[in-house]
């Protein structure tokens, strides 16, 4: 493996200039761990993998970052592995809202969030409710009509339990007094592909993980749950619009963290790195085609960023009774 | 697009000098990468990812990167049964089920014949499951949606029957051997409610029980079982411990430190003698093609699972299950076809879907997104210029894959000119070393051993390990699609298998998942009640 590596290294380095610069005081001595929170085929895979990519295809650091997903138990597996990581400063993660809320809901994990080191927040991802076209839905009020005339028949399909799709969902349900039951998966990509296959009747994919289908024409949105409308949807009204009385939107964060007990060092030499990644074209024109939003954001501003969602999501997780 | 004239075209491209170099590189890494245990498929795609951007600039061709990969892909599943069938050792997942007959027809002398048996069977499969691409991608994509929860449920229930026929006649010794390999598989994290299983106790838990036994909690250092247990049971750990290290202990002490050496002669003439020889592996070849194209293109299962179930299919409906398990050219033939054909079949729901079905299509997912392309629905209108070639390159790298297998053949079989007595070290090092490669973890290391001396005992007292592995490769998606088809049907069984059953208010028929519930309980049931007839009779053990 270590054989192979070095060739494919040395052949691409051979193939390209090495641009890489050396500014920092740390760099990386071995392949960085790049884990990532979630499951093959969804948001946040694809999105850590388009990082892995810009970051080899650019050179922009002299050790490659090598992708491991761990998506068991809502992010629990990869906190837990990042907080018993041996080498800090070999190891990054590519995190979501399960960074907040699975600690919340698992104490006994022992997580503690603001050990992590914060190294940039590269977007945030936008939701959409999505429905099958032959549902016959074009718009909220319908969409509402027709989840209480299927009494609890109407299944929304979501990444992970008390995840960001369970939160919007409990959210739905109380606040229209609608019976959508929930069914967790193991990615965005497998409640995509179960959407477009009428097994369930709903989701609240982010525009990423349900633009295919949405491009062929199987899948339409109802609402986005944003403060504005979505650029790409400009028909899609969003939720507040719709109701008189909501002030409701729902953002999730694609951030690199480091693990507990990173040097400043390190922390420096990744956040330089994705400064340059998110300024690259590539994540440029990403984050336009699939609709995601904020700026980019590092150091003590996203710690800061991350109190303020923890104290929000236990809000959220405590009325809708999944944590006491 | 006519089918046709699309097809002509790209195999015109696929066959362009710099598309065919790429090819025979590719299925010569994924060759070796194959071969090496701990190394699959997806090591090699994805180590050599970043080097397809060198091929993206220099070529200029948008199938270019994607050819290549695809080929270390083929090449990889030739390459598993290499180190199955040589040294016992699983090369890859994919090949597992490749070591049931191919070890035991090496050690009769018959390397050659299974090392060609199955170069030619996955040739067959990959060509086999490439057609079917062609003819009837959209359509068949169509057929993964078709496949929701319960019906991958029914899917895997019908698997599980199968096992019960690989077991042997002792039925329950293989429910006992089935039942621990699902215990397995529920170690780590559940996917459904997000709380930790099988991890064992936390340091507070510990200190609680050695005071309970007497013992000072400060004199025992403190098991970090989370840091085991999180991650569950890798497969790929427990079959190099089974078939490596368990395997080896076997062979040491069958033989009683008698130095056997495994005759093997290759020539041009034994090498055509094996392919003659392919006419008493057609069923298994057939059955493997077909089967594992159709688990293939189910997002969700992949290679693995496809060439397992393969096995247990070609076993079952075999006039003669026996001889399964002792050197059946048809139990080297059905993984392997299965194997290539449904690492093809994978590649559907990518393209097609955007879904990955095995780990590996998850890399090349990953691919297409950085080359510019968006796998999905309309992949195939709006790139054609990127789908055809590739195709076109599957029959070619399937082509190369074949005649580069069987031009190895000799170099392989060197390896089983080595007495014993070496080969037993050098198999112990490879299962060490195979094992840390592929997860970086050395607690992986320590479970492989443990494995390894559990799977000896067993055996020893006549346990079919099998359908344990079989187990715990499909016990973590059976129990995820079960517990989601009862979240959908609020906990009624009814789901599985009436096809009434009402889903989604609309009150549709679903026949799809109850009509495979319905084979798979009828095969489960049969040899149970075979098996207790002939108890009552008096117990004989003679197939009635």
């Amino acid at each position: 493996m270590k054989l192979l590596k070095n060739l494919t290294l040395g052949v691409a380095a051979i193939g390209m200039a090495l641009t890489a610069t050396a500014a920092s005081a740390f760099e990386p001595s071995k392949p960085i761990d790049f884990v990532i929170m979630a499951g093959k085929g969804g948001g946040a895979d694809k999105m850590a993998r388009l990082m892995q990519s810009i970051v080899e295809k650019n050179e922009l650091a002299d050790k490659p970052l090598v992708p491991t997903n761990k998506s068991g138990g809502s992010g629990a597996e990869a906190l837990t592995y990042m907080s018993g990581v041996g080498d800090p400063d070999h190891s990054i993660m590519v995190t979501l809202n399960s960074f907040y809320t699975t600690p919340l809901r698992q104490p006994g994990l022992k997580v503690d969030n603001m050990a992590f080191a914060p190294v940039a927040r590269m977007a945030e991802d936008t939701f959409v409710l999505w429905v099958h076209k032959d549902e016959g839905i074009t718009d909220f009020e319908g969409f509402l009509k027709e989840v209480k005339s299927r009494g609890n028949k109407w299944v929304m399909g979501g990444t992970g339990k008390n995840s960001e799709d369970n939160i919007i969902t409990d959210h739905l349900n109380e606040a229209y007094g609608l019976d959508i039951k929930y069914i967790p998966y193991k990615g965005g990509g497998a409640v995509a592909k179960d959407l477009a296959g009428k097994q369930i009747q709903s989701s609240v994919n982010n525009p990423s993980e349900a633009l295919g289908f949405y491009e062929s024409g199987d899948v339409i949105p109802i609402v986005a749950f944003t403060n504005e409308r979505l650029p790409m949807f400009p028909d899609t009204p969003t939720l507040n619009e719709v109701s008189d009385e909501e002030d409701f939107a729902y953002f999730m964060q694609r951030s690199v963290v480091g693990a507990p007990g990173m040097s400043d060092e390190a922390q420096a030499y990744y956040t330089d790195l994705f400064t340059k990644v998110f300024e690259s074209d590539e994540w440029q024109k990403y984050k336009n085609d699939k609709s995601l939003m904020g700026e980019f954001m590092s150091g003590d501003d996203l710690s800061e960023y991350w109190g303020v969602q923890i104290e929000n999501h236990e809000k959220i997780l405590k009325a809708s009774g999944a944590i006491k | 697009m006519d089918i046709i004239p699309a097809l002509m075209d790209g195999l015109w491209i696929a066959v362009q000098p710099h598309n065919l170099a790429l090819a025979v590189i590719g299925v010569v890494v994924g060759l070796f990468v194959g071969a090496l245990p701990g190394l699959g498929s997806v090591n090699g795609v994805a180590i050599l990812l970043p080097f397809t951007f060198v091929i993206n600039e220099a070529t200029s061709d948008p199938a270019a990167p994607m050819i290549f990969l695809a080929a270390i892909y083929y090449g990889a599943m030739y390459g598993g049964a290499i180190s199955s069938i040589t040294l016992g050792i699983p090369g890859a997942s994919t090949a597992v089920a490749t070591t049931f007959d191919g070890r035991p027809m090496a050690l009769k002398g018959q390397a050659d014949r299974a090392l060609v048996t199955a170069a030619i069977a996955s040739f067959i499969g990959g060509t086999v499951a490439t057609l079917f691409f062609t003819g009837f991608a959209p359509l068949l994509s169509s057929v993964a949606l078709d496949f929701g929860n319960p019906e991958i449920f029914a899917l895997m229930l019908l698997a599980f029957a199968t096992f019960i026929g690989l077991g042997g006649d002792d039925i329950p010794k293989t429910m006992f051997s089935i039942f621990f390999g699902l215990l397995l598989a529920t170690v780590g994290f559940d996917t459904i409610s997000g709380e930790p299983r099988l991890i064992f106790l936390n340091e507070r838990e510990q200190a609680a029980v050695l005071g309970m036994v007497g013992a000072d909690p400060e004199a025992v250092p403190f098991f970090d079982s989370v840091a085991w247990f999180s991650r569950g049971i890798q497969f790929l750990v427990l079959a190099i411990g089974v078939y490596g290290i368990g395997e080896m202990l076997w062979t040491i002490n069958a033989s009683r430190y008698k130095v056997t050496m495994t005759e093997t002669t290759i020539s041009a003439k034994r090498i055509w003698a094996g392919i003659v020889g392919m006419k008493d592996a057609w069923k298994g070849t057939t059955i493997g093609s077909l089967l594992g194209f159709f688990v293939g293109i189910l997002p969700a299962a992949g290679a693995t699972p496809g060439s397992l179930m393969s096995y247990g299919v070609a076993k079952m409906t075999s006039r003669n299950p026996r001889s399964y398990g002792e050197g059946n050219p048809d139990g080297v033939a059905a993984p392997e076809a299965a194997n290539n054909s449904a690492s093809t079949g994978a590649m559907l729901p990518m393209m097609t879907l955007g879904i990955p079905g095995s780990p590996t299509t998850a890399v090349l997912l990953a691919g297409m997104v950085i080359w510019g392309l968006e796998p999905g629905p309309r992949l195939f209108e709006d790139r054609p210029e990127f789908v055809w070639p590739l195709i076109g390159s599957f029959y070619v790298s399937n082509l190369v894959a074949v005649l580069v297998n069987l031009a190895f053949i000799p170099l392989f079989l060197a390896v089983l000119r080595m007495p014993f007595t070496i080969l037993a070290p050098v198999i112990f090092v490879l299962s060490i070393v195979g094992t840390y490669a592929a997860y970086d973890n050395m607690n992986d290391v320590w479970l492989m051993v443990l494995f390894g001396f559990g799977a000896y005992f067993l055996r020893v007292l006549d346990y079919p390990l099998a359908p344990a592995v079989l187990a715990v490769v499909l016990g973590t998606t059976a129990e995820e699609k079960m517990r989601q088809s009862l979240l959908l049907s609020d906990g009624d069984f009814a789901i599985f298998w009436n096809p009434f059953f009402d889903r989604d208010g609309k009150g549709q028929d679903w026949w799809i998942a109850p009509i495979t519930t319905w084979i798979a309980v009828i095969l489960i049931a049969l040899p149970i009640v075979l098996w207790a007839v002939r108890k009552m009779r008096g117990g004989s053990s003679v197939e009635a």
